[in-house]
């Protein structure tokens, strides 16, 4: 159990920077998620901590340590890759047992010892049961199935008990329902061996299901950290809101008007209102983007905004309608029950004032 | 005709050319050898007489085919283990990234580019017991008879090492960098990698070369011709050597019967090799 925290950490391939001055403290016992688009830096920021490549600049800790020179059998973190990596020429228990042989561990009575090969047996045993691989120890990783490989990977990373568990994607290789119902095991593990996890997506979904914590990363800097929750609903800038959220937030670019304490936006020639905006120091005129979610749009008699219905796509469950509002395209999310609507249809709108969002268009953060 | 035996007859027909050369080229000369064995010429090889199934025995169990094999043998054993790890070693070295690593890949395979009597003449020159640099290193004298085969492996080993290594190094690349990654994690240093995940991996590769390496052995004459002469006391004398010798008409009955044993030999090499290649494991995902 160990915390993992970067702190300005840089690094640079060449003259490309992959990660970008990360500072990120991960707690003990955490699921961390670094979350992002392909390229943002994730797999090399996990690696830095694995070991497996240097930091240019900056100093990673695990636990009370500084790694930065620390070899990477040094550092008592277990990887899960995204291939798996398992050894193909030896069996799903050697796979297992591959942590335990090499080094030396505490086994309470002080001095790290190697294990004997009973202890080990007992260990591989101990994992292979956890993850449903008993019967499958004798087989080679090429005799078993992807979701099968996935355990015998966990099984491996988990075996030797480390200060931290790092995992690349390691669901991308899954079918759609292995992958749900993995996710779930995944949870279920990590509240069982409650040791830090850092785990790798650029899948939002896996990010909001299973994170404590979500660390968003674009162009290799970090854009905002925060529980699922909180990232979702008071995103920190233009990225963040649009990377997270499916379908991704609407979002249009309108004018502050302020008269008389009214806290209102205006786009075309209609007008939003916004909560807080009235505490916020921006002058009459101010060139904003309006962000609202796709849920957050309600259609209302009473609505400050019309839009005009472009399509309606049915996903069984919900439907989304895909509007234009003063030549800009919006979707609104609705329940299958709602009352149906038509292309050509023109939709009063209104939105919850609390949850709207504000962003400045020159620096793209949040201003609400 | 039906459909299928209408491309079944195509099928055949486009095999034709090929079988032709094939007769011509393999299956013919095979044939004459077999006649060759049969017949003894006299001198002038104005005329011959058979001699029937029990030259074969005579010749493959006498005194000069098993010292064929014997020296062959050790030549075997001389050339394939130490080109192995050699190449084995050099590729090992070359399979990093580094920047101006392709500036030493390309010298190391360069014996490809080679043939054995560029790679003699270059032997002879560094072990020729008058001119030679190296003529003074007992270990690879070529006027001993003791040592001078192995003087002439060594340049069969030179020779074969830009193939070795580039084999081996084609090998190394297909071992997934997470799978090496995954057993530094593991608590592994580089030796124990090498040994644990790394040489398992690139074993079929290895196993591969065993046998074109062991065949190429088997073939081994031009070395000994040009480095030794078969000698000294007839301690290089290959078995290739030795047929290409019985070229007087009195002698070309037994060369024919060394030949087709040595064409035995190979072809139990090379079976043995479909066995192994058919029967390894695929590390397939
Ligand atoms: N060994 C390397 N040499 C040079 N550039 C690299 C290397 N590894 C990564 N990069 C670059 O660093 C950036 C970040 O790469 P990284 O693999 O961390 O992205 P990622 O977020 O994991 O993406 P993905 O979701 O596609 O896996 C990319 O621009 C990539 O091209
Ligand atoms: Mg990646």
């Amino acid at each position: 159990m160990s915390e993992v925290a970067f702190d300005g950490v840089t690094k640079r391939f060449g003259d490309v920077t992959a990660v970008d001055q990360l500072t990120l403290s991960i707690r003990d016992g955490e699921f961390m998620v670094l979350l992002g688009p392909s390229g943002c830096g994730k797999t090399t920021a996990l690696r830095m901590v694995a070991g497996l490549e240097t930091v240019t600049e900056g100093t990673l800790r695990i636990g009370d340590r500084v790694v930065n020179d620390v070899e990477a059998k040094d550092r008592d973190v277990a990887m899960v890759f995204q291939s798996y990596a398992l050894y193909p020429h030896v069996t799903v228990a050697k796979n297992i047992e591959s942590p335990l042989v090499a080094r030396r561990f505490d086994t309470g009575d002080g001095s790290p010892r190697k294990l004997t090969s009973a202890e080990r047996a007992e260990r591989v045993t101990e994992a292979a049961a956890a993850l449903g691989l008993t019967d499958l120890l004798g087989r080679k990783p090429a005799a078993l199935s992807g979701g099968q490989r996935q355990r015998v990977a966990l099984a491996r990373a988990m075996v030797a008990r480390p200060a931290a568990f790092l995992m690349d994607e390691p669901l991308s290789n899954l079918d759609a329902k292995l992958r749900a119902q993995t996710r779930i095991e995944l949870v279920e593990l990590h509240e069982r061996l409650a040791t830090t996890f850092v785990y790798v997506t650029h899948d939002q979904v896996e990010a909001m299901t299973m994170a404590d914590r979500i660390a968003v990363l674009s162009d290799g800097r970090l854009q905002q950290v925060g529980p699922p929750q909180a990232v979702y609903d008071r995103p920190h800038n233009l990225f963040v809101a649009r990377f997270i959220g499916s379908p991704p937030m609407n979002t249009v670019p309108g004018t502050v008007v302020r008269s008389e304490g009214a806290t209102s936006v205006r786009l075309g020639g209609q007008s939003i209102e916004v909560e807080g905006l009235a505490a916020e120091p921006l002058a009459d005129g101010t060139e904003v983007i309006i962000g609202v979610r796709p849920e957050d749009l309600v259609v209302d008699a009473a609505g400050q905004v019309e839009a005009e219905v472009r399509a309606v796509e049915w996903l069984g469950h919900e439907r989304l309608v895909v509007c234009d509002l003063a030549g800009h395209q919006i979707t609104i999310r609705q329940a299958a029950g709602d009352d149906p609507v038509a292309t050509g249809d023109v939709l009063p709108l209104t939105a919850d004032p609390a949850k709207v969002h504000l962003f400045d268009p020159d620096t793209t953060e949040r201003l609400n | 005709m039906t459909r299928r035996a209408r491309e079944a007859l195509l099928g055949y027909a486009l095999l034709v050319p090929s079988a032709i050369v094939f007769a011509w080229f393999f299956f013919y000369p095979l044939y004459r050898l077999f006649v060759m064995g049969l017949h003894q010429q006299n001198r002038t090889g104005t005329a011959e007489r058979w001699v029937g199934w029990s030259h074969f025995g005579d010749v493959l169990g006498g005194e000069q085919f098993r010292e064929g094999v014997r020296i062959t043998g050790t030549y075997v054993l001389y050339t394939v283990p130490l080109g192995l790890v050699l190449g084995v070693l050099l590729a090992v070295a070359a399979n990093r990234r580094l920047k101006g690593i392709k500036v030493f890949q390309m010298i190391f395979s360069s014996t490809i580019a080679s043939s054995v009597a560029v790679a003699s003449v270059i032997f002879v020159v560094l072990l020729n017991p008058q001119i030679g640099y190296f003529a003074s290193v007992k270990m690879f004298s070529l006027s001993d008879p003791d040592t001078a085969l192995r003087g002439v492996a060594l340049s069969s080993v030179w020779q074969n090492l830009g193939l070795t290594f580039v084999i081996v190094l084609a090998g190394l690349q297909a071992v997934p960098d997470e799978v090496d990654e995954a057993a530094t994690l593991d608590g592994y240093g580089p030796v124990r990698r090498f040994f644990r995940v790394t040489l398992p991996l690139i074993s079929p590769t290895l196993m591969f070369l065993a046998v074109v390496l062991v065949i190429f052995a088997l073939q081994a004459f031009a070395q000994a011709d040009i480095l030794t002469q078969g000698g000294p006391l007839g301690s290089t004398e290959t078995l290739v050597w030795k047929i290409f010798n019985s070229q007087q008409p009195v002698d070309q009955g037994t060369g024919a019967v060394m030949a087709i044993g040595l064409f035995g030999i190979t072809l139990v090499v090379s079976l043995a090799q479909f066995l192994i290649l058919d029967r390894r494991v695929h590390y397939g995902n």
